[in-house]
């Protein structure tokens, strides 16, 4: 069962891949009039992207049926059901609109966080007492959808922002939106990093002191930039760390952190070179098709579906679980404290929008700040400021 | 000040920007402008219409969406600022001092400026707290100073509008059509298929539905008021407690700020996942990772005191009900709560010894000492007996020759023992501790000898009580619809008149959404032959257009 699993997962990504080309084809052969091999391709590619979809709901029932319980409860499956959700919500976007444009921007943020799940150890975990409750499970996938669909939004932000901005002259806006093309890179360099690393085979052991003074054991799969207090090493013929770091401070993970933005700037200066353009430079021709104002639409209203989605999800059924499980529904549990702050972010969202007029550049920068909280809350709240939630 | 009359005759209340009957602009700003704001359908808000007394600006500054958003950004970043370091109910210390030395132990400087700033307790501090006050207020006055006047305004609304209200819609067209009427006729019917509530006026025909989403917001915020009121209520007495109490194995305790009830505990159970029972789906983790916790529980029986019954009196309980408390699974009696929270393994219990002579090993008899509750003798036979004259439960060392006790729990137990024998009637001085014996006022003849020791397991145990949750829970629930009813639902009216002249006038207008509106008009539009209409907003079709794409 649980190769069956990972099989569909595998398909789904593959079915992600070819469907990310095929709406890059209905996109470019659109450039004259609404032609008929504009609606093939359009057709083909979401066919594709459902037939993944599906493979990847198989991924998730098989995977549920195996471990006995939903499979979000640690970091890879919680952010391959993410993954995942972003598909599904970009299929029901795509059925109101129909925009092929947004698939070619949905479906590669879809590889690449499934991409970044599978980085993560893969192993079935068995659930922890606290985490054994039908409310962790309810709570969980909500507000991954509620995420998955507020994601949409931040898509069809940088797509207006891809066409709108003037890439010909210098500005603040252009400067942004390459930053954002290079953090997008930066997580390529984090994948690439790790599968490097892996298929080397690197492995090192050392002793360290924590913060309450006691000697434990830290196993780096990457070559230590930064050594963890006091470290000592056990596994002979490595790589001495080059700088010890003080007991606060995890050198593990800041070394994968630094070999990833290594790996990563290598990554774009490459593509840069090879494009000779900015990477924004590069898409932007991909968002010719795209009506603005739709797109614009677009954002609005998938903060609008999304946000009650996510409210009912990550505020509401997490505050019934936690109250069941921790005996108080609120806690000031840092993971709590992220979500409180996309919820309010999008609160702010909305009012600026429907009061203050902030609509086309304005709304779309907002789209794509509030996804990279949710990516914050996702990624960084996890490994850096780790609270009750932290799965890792 | 005055009533404003619209040439139509209509009276509207002071500071209305459009008839609220007909729609004409009344004043010469509105007049000027090319669209109209629809927002609030151009009627009168207090915030808009009064700014002379105090009450007037607090209701203005309260009321204004721009300090709204501010105040949930501010709100926002000091709950962000709060994540950085841990909050102090996180921190392993319970005095100041302690917290204090923590955040500068671990966190170095910057431990000590968080501390110090109060950012370490942000959550309960005054100014956060005045942020969250704040916003209630501007909830409760925004949204009345919208509400009512939005809600007698498109009460009021006439099907007829005036033209210069249909021609400062965002969607507008304007024509000369064959057989006006007929196409009127027919619009009605596909818009009534189309689930529009219509209006006949004449030559004027008002098409609208989902007015009631426009009330989304309004009850949305309600909800949230609601929720903010709930918070609110726990600082009053009655309405919240939470307790924490260690239940040991076999012992019994009065719940703390129940009515009379005790809590026994039978058993606590720790149980962690074995690889054998489900090795090819767990093996990979649990060998990675190590052992994995399964259950945590206490498996309790609740009784219930006498009228009055406090602490420490154990007699005439009745017996209420057996439980196995497990997380995500608490013990539930009245309105109270007790959740299994923490434990710890293995508590020494009681502690047997033997009263023996050193040389011969001769065994006067054995006594066990109950180590929560120490008896002052223990007597083992005529002539012989053990007194304790001191007791330290987690015996640290010695201070000044003063032996220490950090704690009341026996993690280290020791005692100050004398033994009286036949031959020492006096007795004999012994300092007692787990693993050896002093002898501080010289060599003795007899010792006390270690035998056994019992161990039991301790249960840490929450006791809540909240009897906010259903404000809080109904807070959501109306949250939840008002959210639901003003982002899923839009409020879209279709305006088609035939003017004096003989042309028709379409106009639209949608709170959000507006791709599906237009939708709607193109379907009117096929079966009714209609005038086209434009998007007055929107730049890039006009652009393409322009361009020929
Ligand atoms: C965390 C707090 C808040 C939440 C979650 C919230 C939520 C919402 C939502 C979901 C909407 C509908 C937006 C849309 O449909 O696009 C809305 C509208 C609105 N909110 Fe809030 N709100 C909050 C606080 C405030 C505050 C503090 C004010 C005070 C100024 C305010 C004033 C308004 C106004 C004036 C509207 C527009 C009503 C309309 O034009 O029909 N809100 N709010």
């Amino acid at each position: 069962m649980v190769e069956v699993s990972s099989t569909l997962l595998f398909i789904a990504f593959v079915a992600y891949l070819v469907a990310t080309f095929l709406f890059g084809g209905a996109v470019k052969s659109s450039s004259s009039k609404a032609s008929k091999s504009y609606e093939r391709w359009g057709k083909l590619a979401i066919t594709v992207t459902i037939i993944g979809f599906l493979s990847n709901i198989g991924y998730f029932i098989t995977r549920w049926i195996a471990a006995g319980h939903a499979p979000v409860s640690n970091l890879f499956e919680f952010t391959t059901a993410f993954g995942m959700l972003v598909v599904g919500a970009f299929i029901l976007i795509y059925f109101i609109y129909r925009i092929t444009a947004l698939g070619l921007f949905a479906l590669p943020i879809a590889i690449i966080i499934i991409g970044y799940a599978s980085m993560f150890p893969k192993e079935i975990t068995p659930l922890i007492p606290a985490l054994k409750s039908y409310w962790l499970t309810v709570h969980v996938i909500t507000a991954a959808l509620g995420e998955a669909i507020l994601a949409i939004s931040a898509v069809a932000g940088l797509i207006y922002l891809l066409k709108n901005i003037d890439m010909t002259k210098k500005s603040k806006q252009r400067f942004w939106i390459e930053a954002v093309m290079f953090v997008v890179v930066l997580v390529l360099g984090f994948i690439v990093a790790t599968t490097s690393f892996t298929l080397a085979g690197y492995k090192a052991e050392f002793n360290y002191v924590n913060k309450e003074e006691q000697v434990l054991k830290m196993e780096y799969h990457m070559p230590p930039i930064f050594g963890m207090n006091e470290s000592e090493a056990i596994t002979e013929n490595r790589m001495q760390p080059l700088m010890e770091m003080p007991p606060l401070v995890n050198a593990k993970k800041l070394t994968i952190v630094t070999w990833s933005v290594i790996f990563g700037t290598i990554l774009y200066i490459l593509l840069r070179l090879i494009l000779r353009k900015r990477i924004a430079a590069v898409l932007q021709p991909f968002t010719k098709k795209a009506n603005s104002q739709f797109m614009d639409e677009i954002g609005y209203r998938s903060v609008l579906i999304g946000f009650p989605v996510f409210t009912l999800g990550a505020l509401i059924f997490a505050m019934i679980w936690a109250h069941e499980a921790w005996s108080r529904f609120w806690g000031w549990d840092p993971k709590e404290v992220w979500a409180l702050i996309t919820w309010l972010f999008y609160a702010a969202f909305l009012h600026l929008r429907l009061s203050k007029g902030w609509e086309g550049k304005k709304s779309a920068w907002l789209a794509l700040i509030g996804f990279i909280i949710i990516m914050f809350n996702l990624v960084a709240v996890n490994l850096i400021i780790a609270g009750l939630h932290s799965y890792a | 000040m005055d009533k404003i009359v619209c040439t139509c005759g209509n009276v509207n209340p002071a500071g209305t920007l459009l008839c609220e009957s007909c729609g004409r602009p009344l004043n010469k700003e509105t007049a000027e402008k090319k669209l109209v704001d629809m927002r609030y359908e151009g009627s009168a808000r207090r915030s808009q219409t009064y700014n002379k007394t105090i009450i007037d600006k607090v209701w203005n500054f309260f009321s204004s969406v721009k300090v709204g958003v501010w105040l949930i950004v501010l709100i926002l970043v000091a709950a962000s600022i709060g994540t950085i370091l841990p909050q102090v109910f996180y921190v392993p210390a319970t005095t100041e001092e302690d917290i204090a030395a923590y955040y500068e132990r671990i966190y170095g400087t910057f431990g000590t400026l968080y501390y110090k700033l109060g950012l370490s307790d942000l959550y309960s501090s005054w100014w956060f707290q005045g942020l969250i006050g704040m916003l209630g207020i501007s909830l409760i006055i925004a949204s009345l100073d919208r509400v009512i006047p939005l809600y007698k305004s498109l009460k009021k609304q006439k099907t007829k509008r005036h033209f210069s209200f249909l021609k400062r819609q965002r969607i507008y067209g304007i024509g000369n059509i064959e057989n006006g009427e007929e196409s009127i006729k027919k619009a009605e019917e596909k818009l009534k298929t189309m689930r529009y509530n219509v209006k006949r006026e004449g030559n004027a025909l008002l098409a609208e539905r989902g007015r009631f989403s426009r009330w989304g917001p309004y009850i949305n915020h309600l909800g949230l008021i609601l929720f903010l009121f709930g918070v609110m209520l726990r600082a009053l007495p009655g309405f919240y407690v939470d307790e924490t109490m260690w239940l040991r194995e076999g012992e019994t305790l009065y719940i703390p700020k129940t009515e009379g009830y005790f809590l026994e505990s039978k058993e606590f159970i720790y149980e962690t996942y074995s690889k054998e029972e489900s090795e090819e789906v767990f093996g990979d983790a649990i060998d990675r990772v190590g052992t994995i916790a399964k259950n945590y529980q206490t498996n309790v029986v609740l009784h219930k005191g006498p009228e009055g019954a406090v602490a420490g009196h154990l007699d005439d309980l009745t017996f209420e009900k057996e439980a196995a408390i497990q997380v995500n699974k608490p013990l539930k009696f009245d309105n109270f709560s007790v959740f299994q929270m923490d434990f710890r393994l293995d508590e020494l219990a009681s502690m047997t010894f033997q009263l023996q002579d050193k040389e011969t090993a001769e065994s006067f008899g054995e006594f066990t000492i109950n180590l929560a509750d120490p008896k002052p003798v223990y007597e083992l036979s005529e002539d012989a007996k053990v007194e304790i004259l001191d007791y330290y439960a987690d015996f640290t060392g010695f201070e000044d020759g003063v032996p220490q006790s950090q704690s009341p729990l026996p993690n280290n137990p020791a005692f100050l023992v004398k033994m009286y024998t036949p031959e020492f009637p006096k007795g004999e001085t012994s300092f007692v501790m787990i693993k050896e014996t002093l002898e501080p006022l010289g060599e003795n003849q007899h010792k006390l000898a270690f035998q056994s020791v019992e161990t039991r397991d301790v249960s840490g145990l929450t006791v809540r009580k909240d009897l906010t949750l259903p404000i809080l829970m109904l807070g959501g629930v109306i949250f939840m619809i008002g959210v639901a009813q003003g982002s899923y639902w839009n409020h879209r009216r279709i305006w088609i008149q035939q003017l004096e002249d003989g042309q028709v006038v379409v106009a639209a207008h949608t709170n959000k959404n507006w791709l599906s509106i237009k939708k709607d008009m193109d379907a009117v539009s096929e079966v009714a032959n209609l005038p086209k209409y434009e998007d007055q907003q929107d730049e890039d079709s006009k652009a393409e257009k322009e361009e020929g794409v």
